[in-house]
């Protein structure tokens, strides 16, 4: 069972990409690099979907890196950027979604959970120390006989 | 007393439930195809060489008037080969043009490819750089998309085409499109 729901994880996709061998990219400067690896690090392979744009090696991961750097050359910002290529492949390109209605779960769940667990702890510590006095006085009672 | 000893078992049934839902859902085989952001929007503008005809360029704008059918294929992609068949078939009825959208091809491959397995499409426009395919959001081939006639992409679908897929999703599709007119 195991080994079958491995195999068809591992299962190459029905799709297909691109073989032909694209050019490096090269940067005029050390600042331009450092600004694109931070930005391809936060977008992710569409093809591949659970790497960044950065890591993959996909042919359309190729083209999205040449892309986001020309973008960037045209001197757009890096919201710009995201939105450009959200445009396009949708909000799934983001590794960070934005905050909005239908991510709010996402993004404030876990301190909602948080806030409930607390909530649950202290309700319990309440109730014990108020248990725990009566049998208290019930010993002390206890301790007349 | 007794309520606090049942707390354990109601949370480990309710991450028990929680799981199961993230099993069940993974089942589903579509979990990992995009919704394309496209649909309802009008179909990205492009200008593209035609595959045929040396120097002509197709745009965007002189397919508007009657729905189309865009499919992304290339040489290299060994699903186009098996979803050839069915878009030939679906090509014969003639119901809508069929496009084709060569992405990131050789020339002379495409050219092949087509010669070898018979050309399907009204017309093939060639993207040998992948700018435009970047534009209609294309990540992998095959991926089909259907436009309406006034250039608003209404449908997509992403891998090899079935008889299966035209029957139940894209035939419906035009059907509205073409009761809307």
């Amino acid at each position: 069972m195991l080994s079958l729901s491995l195999a068809l994880t591992l299962a190459p996709p029905a799709q297909a990409q691109p073989a032909n061998d694209p050019a490096p990219l090269s940067f005029t400067d050390s600042g331009e690099e450092r600004r694109f690896h931070a930005l391809v690090a936060e977008l992710r392979c569409v093809m591949c979907q659970n790497q960044s744009l950065a890591d993959s090696n996909a042919q359309i991961a190729h083209d999205l890196r040449r892309e986001v750097l020309a973008l960037m050359r045209q001197g757009k910002s890096d919201g710009e950027i995201k939105d450009f290529l959200v445009a396009r492949y949708g909000e799934f390109v983001l590794y960070r979604p934005q905050v909005e209605s239908k991510t709010w779960l996402l993004w404030f769940g876990p301190a909602l959970l948080l806030l409930a667990g607390g909530f649950a702890v202290a309700r319990i510590v309440h109730a014990r120390s108020a248990t725990a006095r009566p049998a208290d006085t019930r010993i002390d009672e206890e301790q007349e006989w | 007393m007794n309520k606090s000893r049942w707390l354990p078992l109601a949370v480990f049934a309710a991450l028990a439930v929680l799981l199961a839902a993230g099993v069940w859902l993974s089942r589903n085989p579509d979990r990992e195809k995009l919704p394309s952001p496209l649909i309802g929007k009008p179909a990205p503008a492009f200008s593209l060489p035609v595959l045929h005809e040396a120097g002509r360029l197709l745009t965007s704008q002189e397919l508007r008037g009657a729905p189309y059918l865009l499919n992304v294929w290339g040489s290299w992609c060994p699903a186009c080969r098996d979803e050839h068949p069915v878009l030939t078939r679906f090509a014969e009825t003639k119901r809508l043009r069929v496009i084709g959208f060569n992405w990131k091809d050789e020339h002379a491959d495409a050219l092949r490819w087509l010669e070898q397995y018979g050309n399907p499409y009204v017309v093939v426009v060639a993207d040998y750089d992948g700018k435009s395919a970047i534009d209609w959001g294309i990540y992998g081939a095959p991926e089909t998309f259907l436009v309406d006639g006034r250039g608003i992409v209404r449908w997509k679908f992403v891998g090899p085409l079935t008889d299966k897929v035209i029957a139940n999703e894209l035939l419906p599709e035009l059907s509205k499109i073409e009761k809307a007119r």
